[in-house]
């Protein structure tokens, strides 16, 4: 890698500071994405700001029926925490199928959103049970916060500190994984709400995760895997590569779904 | 097993070296400092094929840290020679294999995405990629020949002027006469087209190197990743002229698999070498995974079209092969014998095939160099075998085990019409085994139940042979190779009675510390942590042809019986003076020497003791000491063969397939420790699914690598794979002492055309190429189930 300067802020003001006054800076989470980018020397950043002693963007707590992940939260911790396990499950399930056991415990919730990565898990999640992202500054809406292939509403010097989701009736993750990475070729994210199903796919837009809305008003009408008879995602706005093509993984999107609506429905 | 137990032959005796590795005391070459060491990092081409008008390394060489750049022409004043290939092989018309120079730093144009263009010295690693980013090379980007079968058109770019329509060679074996009067009376006759998809070796290790001259005395030492480090030496003396052997001392020390990927001479370590004395620092250099899927040389890469001849009963009558061989930018040590004399000699397979004739067609591309990865060769032959024989059976209505079983070799030993002579098997006795732990029978019904859950079920067969215990030294250099390949062994007993076995064959995950101690442990009747196994260092052991080719056992262990052979007529010469007995009157058992007939004798430990005492013996007619070395020559390749069924689901909705069963019985010959004959087979049978399920190197039409890292190249996991059910025949091998034939390979060589026919059994087409993705198998279950529908 190149040389870069490097702090470890303890505070969450002072990383904000650190962001506004350091040259080319970058946020350092659980680095699963942006260490390797170091290593292969495909990123210059002129500073890491580490999060790792910013003891406050760490942990799992419930308010209500609000449950809140600090942004450092590891995925093997919202795997395993009981409390996610009893509030939202498929978000426990979700965690504990990201990338491999090393991943799981170095990766974090914040860094995973902050990334956006077209294949990711967490974005499915947070859009499909409408959580709201709780920075230093302001709370955004999931429906306001992915803007495109590893794009967010988030402004340079602005910092993920926690993620707040409301609990769903029912939820179901299912993803079918590249077989490489092990990342998503297609997950469909399905949350059942008091009044409404909202629906969400990852690996398969090519501007990133997106709610499927034919889908989500059909779920509406009547939650049933047959409510999906006949719909198709758009081939031509799927993602295409050497592991499959667009129509394989807008199809693959519909598997997804059914099965998790089946898993919803029993 | 306890490890101060005398080691029975056959005994699962846990590995010794496990201890070692599974603490983290395993000392590979990265693990290695020397003082003072400085840092190498390759500048590597961009391009796929590229002509190289200047480099400029001014400004790079001023840069912090840096202590040396070094080109192709630095190589070139220093006298050095390129890399070699050390087999050749003639074409058809008597003409010699075409090879193209092959410098270990470019000279004028680079050939592939990754090849050599210069080399950074410098105080860190770092501080040599910083300055290779700064050498000004002024390249003359080329069109790129990346597609094998398009490489040998006329219009397409030239890599070596030397080979035109980049065809290193156009070969023959077999007779084509008689083939062809085969095909004439044949009442069928079964065409197929295949891909044998191009692999990356993947071993655990990276390679590594440290080069060190030593100005004192003139000499070099190198450490390397090497599964043949004598090779390795004789190579860097003999041909590239880096020092003479006696100068050069290689060391090999433990090293995390091979594959195959590591017998090979590259630049790097080359270079290393050289270097330090050009810096007079010690230069290491560590491969980086990208790096590894750039340049260790890949495996396999061929396009096939073949024909079988059948009468009507389903007996074959000739087979006819035509196979274009991708051999990469360069031919890499051993890339010539392995698309030839270790694949085309196996075409026969298990079946009496009374003609045969094969032409092969080796091509450059604008691509890494190919050359052996498990198997070499085997695995390409077995999958075109047990796939055209699977699709014959098919078209004729034949069940495919009944198929097999109308055409085995049954008398042995069987001259094939393509060189080798199968000394003994039982193919029969390993089909039945096979099918009956598969509950083949029982096949149609687990498939309705598997439709009745929405999945495809399959079965499929792979009766495989292959040929190991590579060889008898004679019969390889009648057909091109540039060494004889016998092994050689030295046993040191000391006076306390343990035992130092000194081997040139190579140990690098294949646990010869266990199976060789083990052996010398059952022969000698002392406890096998009495015997230490020291290899990998040409200053400790005398000479060797390292670790191949399943090898080690069938050839490497045979002249360790050698040398134990001798120590024990030494030893008895010893024991009988002492027990003023004759000599020939003189037993030797469960590690005792004793006078047949009588309570008399002594230990072994106590007959090593006076060996060097030698107050007992005269020693104007016995030396004084108790250690022998001995070469084995092989006299015929060993033949072990199996038969492998594979079961499978695939869910048609996603195109995944799931393997839920999996045999395998394999006829090894003699087994020294089943326990690591079982890890050889799960591996190479994790490898073979690998290839017919996973892998596959691809290259873009520029030549890019598009399958650089993980993300993109497929391993197999173990959750990819079912528990499996291991069987064993047995027929010992009649050439070796200890009637071994080897196990190192046949997971790898059986499971691809087991996986394959599996699925064609599931999807009810024979068109499915390698590596069977779950989009390419999604492809064709909708394909399927819309023409079932149709119907």
């Amino acid at each position: 890698m190149y040389a870069f300067d490097y702090q470890r802020p303890a505070q969450v003001q002072d990383a904000v500071s650190l962001l506004r006054s350091l040259d080319d800076p970058k946020l350092l989470a659980g680095g699963q994405t942006l260490l390797p980018t170091l290593k292969m020397r495909l990123a210059q950043p002129g500073a890491l700001v580490d999060l790792a002693l910013v003891g406050e963007l760490e942990g799992i707590t419930l308010d209500g029926r609000i449950l809140r992940v600090g942004a450092m939260t590891r995925h093997a911790h919202v795997a395993s925490s009981a409390t996610v396990q009893a509030q939202i499950p498929a978000l426990a399930e979700l965690a504990s199928m990201i990338g491999d056991p090393a991943v799981r415990n170095r990766g974090t919730m914040g860094g995973s959103l902050a990334n956006n990565d077209p294949s990711a898990d967490y974005p499915a999640a947070v859009l499909a049970l409408g959580a709201t992202l709780v920075t230093d500054r302001r709370r955004i809406a999931a429906d306001d916060f992915f803007r495109g292939l590893f794009e967010t509403a988030l402004e340079d010097d602005e910092l993920i500190v926690a993620i707040e989701f409301p609990r769903p009736e029912a939820a179901a993750y299912r993803k079918f994984r590249n077989p490489a990475s092990r990342y998503a070729m297609a997950g469909v994210f399905v949350a059942r709400m008091d009044d409404t199903v909202r629906v969400t796919v990852t690996g398969v837009g090519q501007e990133g995760v997106f709610r499927w809305d034919a889908a989500e008003r059909a779920l509406t009408g009547q939650f049933a895997p047959s409510a999906l008879d006949g719909l198709e995602l758009d081939a031509d706005n799927a993602m295409s590569d050497l592991h499959g093509s667009g129509a394989y993984r807008a199809h693959l999107a519909t598997v997804m779904a059914r099965r998790a609506v089946e898993a919803i429905a029993g | 097993m306890n490890a101060s137990a005398v080691t029975p032959i056959g005994a699962p005796v846990r590995r010794k070296e496990d201890h070692r590795f599974i603490t983290g005391k395993g000392r590979y070459t990265d693990d290695l400092s020397r003082p003072g060491q400085a840092h190498a990092y390759f500048l590597r081409s961009p391009y796929a094929h590229a002509r190289i008008r200047r480099i400029d390394t001014a400004a790079a060489s001023a840069m912090p840290g840096v202590i040396a750049i070094l080109t192709g022409a630095d190589l070139a004043a220093d006298g050095l020679g390129g890399l070699i290939c050390g087999w050749m092989i003639h074409s058809k018309d008597g003409s010699p294999m075409k090879a193209g120079a092959h410098p270990a730093l470019a000279l004028d144009k680079v050939r592939y995405v990754g090849d050599h263009v210069a080399v950074v010295i410098a105080e860190t690693l770092n501080a040599a990629k910083d300055a290779a980013a700064s050498i000004d090379v002024d390249y003359e980007a080329l069109p790129a020949a990346v597609d094998l079968v398009e490489a040998q058109s006329e219009a397409a770019p030239v890599l070596h002027e030397v080979a035109p329509r980049n065809t290193v060679f156009e070969w023959e074996l077999g007779d084509k006469a008689a083939t062809e009067a085969a095909f004439a009376r044949a009442a069928h006759v079964t065409t197929f087209d295949l891909v044998n998809n191009r692999l990356a070796p993947n071993p655990m290790e990276p390679r590594a190197a440290i080069g060190e001259y030593d100005a004192g005395d003139d000499s070099f030492t190198l450490w390397t990743t090497s599964q043949n480090p004598h090779v390795a030496r004789l190579v860097l003396s003999a041909f590239i002229g880096l020092a003479p052997e006696h100068k050069l001392r290689v060391i090999a020390p433990d090293v995390g698999g091979g594959f195959g990927s590591k017998i090979f001479i590259y630049a790097e370590e080359t270079v290393c070498a050289w270097a330090a004395k050009k810096v007079g620092r010690p230069v290491k250099w560590t491969c980086e995974r990208s790096e590894a899927f750039l340049c260790d040389a890949h495996g396999r890469d061929h396009v096939t079209h073949a024909e079988l001849a059948l009468d009507s009963d389903g007996r074959i009558l000739g087979f006819r092969v035509k196979t274009i061989a991708n051999l990469g930018a360069y031919l890499s040590t051993f890339s010539s014998c392995v698309p030839t004399y270790l694949y085309a000699t196996l075409l026969s397979g298990q079946y009496a095939i009374p003609a045969i004739y094969c032409e092969v067609d080796a091509v450059y591309t604008n691509t890494a160099p190919v050359d052996a990865y498990r198997g070499a060769g085997r695995p390409e032959a077995t999958f075109l075998v047990e796939r055209i024989v699977n699709k014959a059976a098919r078209e004729m209505g034949i069940d495919p085990a009944d198929f097999r079983r109308r055409n085995f070799i049954t008398s042995f030993p069987h001259q094939t019409p393509v060189i080798m002579c199968y000394d003994a098997g039982d193919y029969p006795a390993s089909l039945d085994k096979a099918l009956a732990l598969a509950d083949y029978a029982g096949f149609p019904a687990r498939k309705a139940e598997a439709e009745r859950r929405g999945r495809l079920r399959g079965i499929g067969l792979s009766n495989y042979i292959e040929a190991c215990g590579i060889a008898p030294s004679a019969a390889v250099g009648s057909l091109g190779a540039g060494v004889g390949l016998w092994e050689s062994a030295e046993v040191r007993v000391n006076p306390t009675g343990n035992v130092e076995v000194l081997t040139g064959s190579h140990s690098h995950g294949q646990g010869h510390e266990t199976t060789f101690a083990q052996l010398v442990s059952a022969r000698l009747g002392i406890p096998i942590d009495q015997v230490s196994v020291i290899h990998g260092d040409t200053d400790k052991v005398q000479f060797g042809m390292g670790t191949y080719g399943s090898r080690s056992g069938a050839v490497g262990m045979s002249a360790i019986v050698k040398a134990l052979d001798k120590v024990e007529a030494k030893a008895k010469k010893i024991a009988a003076h002492i027990l003023e007995a004759s000599e020939g009157d003189i037993e030797f058992k469960d590690g005792r020497f004793s006078v047949a007939g009588t309570d008399r004798g002594l230990a072994f430990a106590e007959v090593a003791l006076n060996a060097y005492v030698a107050h007992k013996f005269p020693t104007s007619e016995i030396e004084p000491g108790l250690k022998e070395g001995a070469f084995y020559d092989p006299s015929n390749f060993t033949f072990p063969a199996g038969c492998h069924v594979c079961e499978l689901e695939v869910d048609p909705q996603t195109g995944v397939t799931e393997i839920v069963n999996w045999v395998a019985v394999d006829d090894f010959g003699t087994v020294i420790n089943p326990m690591i004959v079982e890890g050889q087979v799960h591996g190479g049978i994790a490898q073979g699914v690998g290839q017919a399920l996973m892998e596959g190197v691809s290259y873009d039409r520029d030549g890019q690598l598009v399958t650089g890292s993980y993300m993109d190249y497929q391993m197999p996991r173990a959750g990819d794979l079912p528990s499996f059910q291991l069987g064993l025949t047995e027929t010992r091998c009649p050439s070796n002492p200890l009637g071994m034939k080897g196990c190192g390979e046949a997971g790898a060589i059986a499971a691809p055309p087991a996986v394959i026919n599996a699925l064609v059994d599931a999807l009810g087409t024979e068109d499915i190429s390698m590596p069977a993705t779950p989009s390419k198998v999604w492809a064709i279950a909708q394909a399927r189930l819309s023409r079932l529908a149709a119907e």
